[in-house]
C-alpha cells in the first residue's frame, strides 16, 4: 500500500495500488462510525473547507461529517450565498481561502477541470467532489468500497452502468475505478446518453437493458441529469422508464446475487421501481454510509506529509 | 550494511511470552478482569497468543481486541499517512484492566496514542503495557509493566519481529 498524493483530482490519474489504498484505510474508519464515540483526531487542527459552486446535499454534508470525525474545522461556501454572485473569480475565492490558511478545499463545480486549475494556484490540498461531467472520485471509491464488502473482489465481475453516461461524471470515475481493478464494464442507455465512444476505454456498449443486465453482478442506475442536457436527448420520461427503467419484471430475469447501486438522488418510478429502491438486493443506503467512511480516508491520507511511510524505529 | 542480528528466536519468542503471563497473573488477582489489546501489525498477534497462554493458566476465556493507533499519532502530517487497520474491541473496556501488548518499546509515542485510542471505548480500571522488546531511546514518559527482553540499541538501528512468514521461522532481529 502506497499513498503519496496531495490532492485526489480524479481517478483516471490513480494507480490500482493507490485506489486499493484508499479502500483499505476505508474500513478502518467505517469501524470508527459504529463505535460510540464516533470521532478521532487525526485531522486535529486543520481547515476544510467545502466549496460547492453547484448544488449539492449528499456530498456536501458526507464531506462535512467527514472532516467533523476526523476532528478537523469545516466551513461550508455555497455559490448562492457567495461573492461570485458578485463577480469574483475562482481563482480569487480560492485565494481568499487560502489566506485564511484553509489546508483542504473540497470544490464541486460544474465546469470540468476546476479542482485541477484550483490545485495549481493555491497550497492546499483540493479533493474533487464533482466537477462538470468529468469525474466524481469519491463516489467512484465509495462505489468500489462498497462492491467489494458484497463481492469481495472487484475483478472478474460484470457490471453494468444504466442510465445517462454521456453527462454522468459518476459515470466516468466507476469505468476508470472499475477497470482498473479487473471489472468487466458494459454500459447501457438510449444511444444518445451512451454514444460507442466508450467503447474505446475498454467498456461494452448496448442499448438493449435485457441484453445489458442479464449477466450482471452489480446494475448500477444513474439518474438522468436534466440540469446538464442543454437539448432533450430523448423524446420524453414515460419513454425511458418503459425502454430502461429497471422494474420487477427485469430484475426477475436477472442472477438472483445480482445487486443494485444508485448514488442518488434517485427518482422513484423513473429509472428505479420504487419496489426495488427500497428491496433487500438495493445497496443505496449502504452506499451513503459507506461514503462517509471512504472521504474519512481520502482526507486521512491527503494529510499525510511527505516522509517515509514507516512508523519511526520498529 | 552487515547482516541482521537474531536477537530471539522461535523457542525464545515462546518462552518470553508464557513469562509475560506468569506476571501478568502475579500482578492481577483477578483473571475476569483482565483484557488484552494488541496493537497493530505484530502486537495483534502477540495479543492472541499471550490470551492463549492466560486463559490456560486462568482457566477462563481471556478476551483479546486489535487497537489500531494511527488515528490517534501526533506525527500524522509530518510523514506520508500510516496503513489503518480496523479497530476490533468486542467486549466493553470500562472496568476492566487492560493489558496494551506491543512489539516493540521505543520512543513511547505509539503508547500514547494507544491509551488515547482506549479512552475511545470506555474507561478502563487499569491500563497496563507488556512489550516483547524494549529497546530504550523513550521521547514521553512511558514503561512498560511486562518485557520480553531489553536490547540496548543505537537509534539508527531496527528492531524487526517477524511472526507468521510463511517459509520462515518466528525471530526478532537486529538491523544496523
Amino acid at each position: 500500500m502506497s499513498w503519496n498524493k496531495k490532492h485526489l483530482l480524479d481517478i483516471e490519474s490513480l494507480t490500482v495500488d493507490e485506489i486499493v489504498t484508499v479502500l483499505d484505510t476505508a474500513r478502518a474508519f467505517k469501524a470508527v462510525g459504529e463505535r460510540a464515540i464516533k470521532k478521532v483526531p487525526a485531522l486535529r487542527g486543520k481547515t476544510v473547507v467545502n466549496l460547492f459552486i453547484e448544488p449539492s446535499t449528499r456530498t456536501r454534508i458526507s464531506f462535512e461529517l467527514a472532516a467533523q470525525r476526523l476532528t478537523a474545522d469545516i466551513v461550508n461556501f455555497s455559490a448562492d450565498a457567495s461573492s461570485f454572485k458578485k463577480g469574483e473569480t475562482l481563482k480569487d475565492t480560492a485565494r481568499n481561502l487560502e489566506a485564511l490558511n484553509a489546508d483542504f478545499i473540497i470544490i464541486r463545480h460544474s465546469a470540468s477541470g476546476a479542482p485541477h486549475f484550483l490545485s495549481r494556484v493555491v497550497k492546499a490540498s483540493i479533493i474533487n467532489a464533482g466537477d462538470g461531467a468529468h469525474e466524481h472520485p469519491t463516489q467512484a471509491l465509495l462505489d468500489a468500497f462498497t462492491i467489494r464488502e458484497h463481492k469481495e473482489k472487484i475483478a472478474g465481475l460484470n457490471i453494468t452502468i444504466l442510465g445517462d453516461i454521456l453527462y454522468s461524471r459518476v459515470a466516468r470515475s466507476n469505468i476508470w475505478a472499475l477497470t482498473k481493478l479487473g471489472a468487466k464494464v458494459t454500459l447501457c442507455g438510449p444511444s444518445t446518453l451512451v454514444p460507442k465512444t466508450f467503447e474505446q476505454i475498454g467498456c461494452r456498449v448496448t442499448h438493449n437493458v435485457d441484453d445489458a443486465i442479464r449477466d450482471a453482478d452489480i446494475i448500477h442506475l444513474l439518474r438522468i441529469q436534466h440540469e446538464r442536457q442543454r437539448k432533450t436527448m430523448f423524446p420524453g420520461i414515460g419513454e425511458y422508464t418503459a425502454l430502461f427503467g429497471l422494474n420487477m419484471a427485469r430484475l426477475a430475469k436477472t442472477k438472483p446475487d445480482a445487486l443494485i447501486m444508485h448514488p442518488g438522488p434517485i427518482n422513484r418510478g423513473v429509472e428505479i421501481d420504487s419496489e426495488i429502491a427500497d428491496c433487500e438486493r438495493s445497496l443505496i443506503l449502504e452506499q451513503v454510509t459507506n461514503g462517509l467512511a471512504v472521504r474519512m480516508a481520502v482526507l486521512f491520507l491527503l494529510n499525510g506529509g511527505k516522509g517515509p511511510q514507516e512508523v519511526a524505529g520498529n | 550494511m552487515s547482516e541482521p542480528t537474531v536477537i530471539l528466536n522461535a523457542a525464545a519468542i515462546q518462552r518470553a511470552l508464557t513469562r509475560i503471563a506468569h506476571e501478568i497473573v502475579e500482578r492481577n488477582e483477578s483473571g475476569a478482569e483482565v483484557v488484552l489489546a494488541g496493537i497493530p501489525l505484530v502486537g495483534d498477534e502477540l495479543a492472541f497468543r499471550l490470551g492463549k497462554i492466560l486463559s490456560e493458566i486462568w482457566k477462563l476465556p481471556v478476551p483479546v481486541g486489535v487497537l489500531d493507533v494511527s488515528m490517534h499519532r501526533d506525527d500524522l502530517s509530518h510523514r506520508a499517512a500510516p496503513q489503518v487497520h480496523p479497530t476490533v474491541m468486542p467486549f466493553d473496556v470500562t472496568g476492566r484492566t487492560v493489558v496494551l501488548v506491543d512489539d516493540v518499546l521505543f520512543t513511547g509515542r505509539t503508547t500514547r496514542a494507544a491509551m488515547d485510542a482506549l479512552n475511545d471505548f470506555g474507561r478502563p480500571k487499569k491500563i497496563q503495557l507488556a512489550v516483547l522488546i524494549d529497546r530504550g531511546h523513550r521521547e514521553l514518559p512511558v514503561r512498560a509493566d511486562f518485557v520480553g527482553k531489553n536490547v540496548p540499541t543505537a537509534i539508527t538501528e531496527k528492531v524487526r519481529v517477524r511472526l507468521d512468514i510463511p517459509g520462515q521461522p518466528d525471530e526478532v532481529v537486529l538491523e544496523k
